[in-house]
């Protein structure tokens, strides 16, 4: 009787189910999260109990650095057929006798993160294609007395959509006179309502302890 | 029998067939897969940010209108020093002791320093806005949520016993400590407080209580 050779097969895995976990887990992660918007400085926000979510549309938010670099950053409103962001940047350039390009409208647009340039380098900076150059650009956006461009963004914001609700997102070792001045200029434009965007942590107190 | 015997090899011969389906390898599907799961986790943001309202009273536009008057014997003064330190008097400061400053009484941010401090001041409210939120919870007064949110506000309105804190920021104080003073006043459900501009003599008390030497340009308007 001739030997029945057993073919030496590899041991075949069954990859479906896996294929069927990795979609749930997969769907579950685009549905759930947010994508993280870049930032020009890593902000660290203080805690607080506060358990409101941030608003998603009309929103104008004003990051405040540890070096006091003042960037800002507004939503296109609720549907992006609005244009908030080209117009106030148009309302902006006109102020400073400054044309935009169509281009560059698109690209202020487009941008997805807090800008901190001054005025006049704006245009070099939406000229410039790569990320890395256009960090150069990033100074802060001035606020002396002389040439307080942020109560210039706040009010154009404001005439464009004036619905904007003003978020002030600080780091924890952001000095408090710069905070202050940043508040001082947005409640001269009639802004008198700041969400802080803080970070949620925990807190319990026992009023029992007290009444010892 | 012989019948049911070929009706059965046939049966066996259509099962043959169907036993070997096109297997599809599923391998680059799950490497793909993976490095999708990979790149969502990498550039998502879980949570997101929270935030704390707060309303600032509005500017007054007439430099001589007069500001508002609070009774003197509820006002706590909560001053940001330096270095993370909390001073604060109660009271206020009246132009004839300008050259008799009251102490100031150094805390901190811990449970046992400016906590302990506003809720012992605070006891009767929040007491009322604990009761209230523990009555929701047994179900003894049934309220979705947004009427206890405004019932606890009713609550701080309505409250005539509680400290008014006046919240002022020494110059090298930071934004984390503005942050969790206002925390703290949450927390402890402070039903009045505000933020107010730090004024001379004040910085002065804060100077004379951290032991820094005034710079020589202080801000002495």
């Amino acid at each position: 009787m001739p030997k029945i050779k057993l073919p030496t097969k590899s041991p075949k895995i069954d990859m479906t189910p896996m294929v069927d976990l990795f979609s749930v887990i997969l769907i579950f992660l685009m549905l759930t999260t947010t994508m993280r918007q870049p930032e020009p400085e890593q902000i660290d926000t203080p805690f607080s109990i506060s358990e409101k979510p941030t608003p998603d549309f009309n929103v104008l938010t004003v990051l405040i650095g540890k070096d006091d670099k003042i960037f800002l950053n507004f939503d296109n409103g609720p549907d992006t057929l609005l244009k908030f962001r080209p117009k106030i940047l148009a309302a902006m350039g006109e102020r400073y006798n400054i044309q935009f390009t169509d281009k560059e409208l698109r690209e202020f647009e487009k941008y997805p993160s807090g800008i901190g340039v001054p005025i006049l380098k704006m245009k070099d900076f939406l000229n410039t294609k790569s990320s890395k150059d256009r960090a150069v650009f990033q100074t802060g956006i001035p606020v002396d007395s002389t040439d307080n461009q942020l109560a210039l963004w706040v009010l154009f914001a404001r005439q464009v959509n004036p619905n904007i609700q003003a978020c002030i997102k600080g780091d924890t070792k952001t000095d408090f006179p710069i905070v202050k001045k940043v508040l001082d200029i947005m409640q001269e434009k009639n802004m008198n309502k700041f969400n802080l965007i803080t970070s949620l942590e925990a807190a319990k107190i026992n009023l029992e302890e007290i009444q010892k | 029998m012989a019948e049911i015997i070929q009706e059965e090899k046939g049966k066996g011969g259509k099962h043959r067939g169907k036993k070997h389906p096109p297997h599809i390898d599923m391998t680059p599907m799950v490497d793909l897969m993976c490095l999708l799961i990979i790149f969502f986790m990498l550039t998502s943001a879980m949570a997101k940010a929270k935030v704390m309202e707060i309303t600032l009273p509005e500017k007054l536009k007439d430099p001589n209108a007069e500001p508002p008057k609070i009774s003197a014997s509820r006002t706590l003064n909560i001053i940001l020093g330096p270095d993370n330190k909390i001073y604060w008097y109660p009271g206020t400061v009246k132009p004839e002791d300008y050259n008799n400053l009251p102490p100031l009484t150094e805390t901190d941010f811990s449970a046992k320093g400016i906590r302990q401090l506003l809720l012992e001041r605070n006891i009767a409210l929040s007491r009322k806005i604990e009761e209230f939120k523990n009555e929701v919870l047994q179900g003894k007064i049934v309220l979705n949520p947004d009427s206890v949110q405004s019932g606890i506000r009713k609550l701080k309105k309505d409250d005539d016993t509680g400290p008014i804190v006046l919240i002022k920021a020494y110059k090298d104080s930071n934004y984390g400590n503005f942050v969790d003073i206002l925390d703290e006043m949450n927390i402890c459900g402070v039903a009045h407080y505000m933020l107010v501009d730090i004024t001379w003599y004040e910085n002065k008390m804060v100077e004379a209580a951290a032991g820094i030497t005034p710079a020589p340009d202080a801000s002495k308007k």
